[in-house]
């Protein structure tokens, strides 16, 4: 019953010839959150106002719900549900009356308006709010009534266009979980574009970094996070450390260490997570740094290193030891942790 | 203990009181004159209800077609001054803005000048000339602006290109986000509106002086044909008439506006 969606040669360029997305071909499958990831203008919203109805590809681009050409479909007939980062909720209604809205324009019944409206209050959680005016809520509860809009009248795809972006952390956080909850529970096709990695990698089957109008990779969080396609990836997504240096007799040296080093010498720099470093016995190890400084977080330190290199190092080092300021360390930095990646 | 009032306090309530008085002591002595026997004689010559009930049986007419012309202009408005500034809202481009302040050329070029323009063009079209819509033609040229400002400005403040995207995902028609979401968001606007325009068209002389016809007298014409013609006590008994019909009409349009938005404070 899940849609799938797909993308065939998508490109768009707006009037003043701004070309806001490259020619793109993307499979989404039925029921999948996909994430489109990247900073402002990468592409990512230009892309969901594509999907949603709201735009219309270049010459050629194509958009299928299930095989279905819906590029020339608009957005009231698509029968899609969107939310958006300023929730567009309607002041002149109540919390009720925006759910209900979609369903009373599809002349649903009143009886079975109210019943669907009331299933969409409990599962939001927000049943004690239906009364109340839009300018009476919270950030979290107008996204929440957002929601519940949205899904009432069962839209065949979901989209949702930044809707934690205008929250606080604490709510992000707690509002995440519940549309992470949410999303599995209703089995949806799912669009989510978003500029945070972290919302990104807790929501998305799979994730669409997107860079300049192009998709730079597409893949699980967790490919994407082991196996970044380019540099940029890998520094959208977490944290990457980059060590410049060259290869001398079958090693790649660098300020601070060496590492042995016999695949051709990379395009660029060499990157590596900060996990991708331990500790190491004093006088062994195959880098050494400084201390910047340390942060302890619990179950491990958090450091800033300095190898002798403009880029500092960001790392994380589990277990207990206590570092000081300026102390030099000796690290192992695991070779099969290290990536060439071209910028 | 009472505190001391400095002398400034008592400067500045005196200065506004004067102004107040100013301003007030005219209206209150003109209403006075319109019930007085005999104006020159002053009040001691007794009050009477003869010059409004004359205003009434003469004037009736005008004073009627006035407030036909402010419900027509009304209603025009509403017509033509929502959807121009829905179009305007929509689409920002250097074209919309120079129709938006073109707009405003009927209400800085003197009311005499169009009205001339008017007569020169439509003039010769004989029923025309001499209809009561003539006026209205005028009236709303000139009240126009002001409905599509003030429903443009709260058009501009409410984010309407996303309410309506709101309404479109939802499967909303154009009809349907029109009337179901644009048109209540902008009450703020087109209640302000509709005050401005009916005060506007009730009280406009300057180029309804020109427009009207023997027949076609309004109640701002016939005004100044009873301070020109008759006595003044007349003229004073007609403003009176005026402001019998201007305010309770005011005040109710701005209660209706307030009962029907009872949890916004605007």
């Amino acid at each position: 019953m899940s849609v799938t969606i797909r993308l065939e040669h998508c490109a768009r360029t707006f009037d003043n010839g701004t070309r806001a997305l490259e020619s793109t071909d993307l499979a989404i499958n039925g029921g999948e959150t996909l994430v489109f990831l990247g900073p402002s203008g990468c592409g990512k919203t230009t892309t969901l106002r594509l999907v949603a109805g709201l735009d219309v590809p270049d010459a050629g681009g194509r958009v299928l719900f299930d095989g279905e050409d819906v590029t020339h479909v608009p957005i009231e007939k698509r029968n899609v549900g969107m939310v958006f980062q300023s929730y567009a909720l309607f002041p002149n209604m109540s919390v009720e009356e925006n759910i209900a809205y979609g369903l009373k324009v599809r002349k649903v019944d009143a009886a079975a308006r109210a019943a669907r409206v009331r299933e969409m209050l409990d599962m939001m959680h927000i049943a004690d709010l239906a009364q109340r005016r839009i300018d009476e809520l919270s950030g979290g509860q107008r996204q929440r009534v957002a929601l519940a809009r949205a899904i009432a009248p069962q839209p065949r795809v979901l989209l949702l266009d930044e809707p934690l972006t205008a929250l606080d952390a604490k709510l992000r956080e707690t509002l995440r979980v519940d549309i992470d909850h949410l999303l599995r529970s209703l089995g949806i096709t799912t669009v989510y574009v978003t500029h945070d990695q972290a919302e990104a990698m807790a929501l998305g089957d799979r994730i669409a970094v997107m860079q300049k109008g192009r998709i730079a990779q597409i893949g699980t969080p967790e490919e994407i996070y082991r196996a970044p396609a380019n540099a940029f990836v890998a520094d959208f997504i977490g944290t990457m450390n980059v060590l410049a240096g060259q290869i001398e007799d079958g090693h790649f040296v660098f300020a601070g260490g060496r590492l042995p080093w016999h695949k051709p010498a990379p395009a660029g720099s060499l990157m590596f997570r900060p996990e991708a470093l331990s500790l190491a016995a004093a006088g062994a190890g195959n880098l050494t740094a400084s201390v910047v400084s340390a942060f302890f977080l619990g179950d491990h330190v958090r450091l800033v290193l300095d190898a002798g290199a403009p880029q500092l190092l960001t790392v994380r080092i589990a277990g207990e030891r206590r570092f000081v300021k300026g102390e030099r360390v000796d690290f192992e930095l695991d070779a099969t942790a290290v990536m060439a990646l071209e910028e | 203990m009472r505190m001391r009032r400095s002398i400034w306090f008592w400067l500045q309530l005196a200065f506004t009181l004067c102004v107040c008085a100013f301003l007030i002591v005219p209206v209150v002595l003109s209403m006075l004159a319109g019930v007085t026997q005999n104006y020159f004689l002053g009040l001691s010559s007794g009050l009477t209800t003869q010059w409004v009930v004359k205003v009434w049986n003469d004037y009736r007419a005008p004073v009627l077609l006035s407030m036909q012309l402010a419900v027509a202009c009304l209603a025009c408005n509403l017509l033509l001054g929502i959807p121009a500034a829905y179009v305007l809202a929509k689409r920002q481009n250097a074209f919309t803005r120079a129709i938006e302040e073109l707009l405003v050329m009927p209400v800085a070029v003197p009311g005499i000048a169009t009205a001339l323009a008017l007569i020169v063009t439509y003039g010769s079209l004989g029923g025309f000339r001499t209809h009561w819509t003539f006026i209205l033609v005028g009236h709303v040229l000139f009240t126009l602006p002001f409905m599509v400002r003030s429903v443009l400005a709260v058009m501009m403040s409410i984010d309407l290109t996303t309410l309506e995207e709101g309404a479109r995902s939802l499967g909303a028609n154009f009809a349907q986000r029109f009337f179901g979401v644009i048109l209540p968001n902008c009450r703020a606007g087109i209640v302000a509106g509709a005050l401005m325009v009916v005060t506007l068209s009730l009280g406009e002389f300057n180029m309804t002086l020109l427009l009207h016809t023997p027949l076609t007298q309004t109640l701002p014409v016939g005004l100044a044909d009873t301070y020109a013609s008759l006595r003044l006590e007349v003229g004073s008994a007609y403003t009176l008439v005026f402001f019998v019909i201007i305010i309770p009409l005011l005040i109710a349009m701005q209660w209706a506006s307030n009962a029907a938005s009872p949890a916004r404070a605007v």
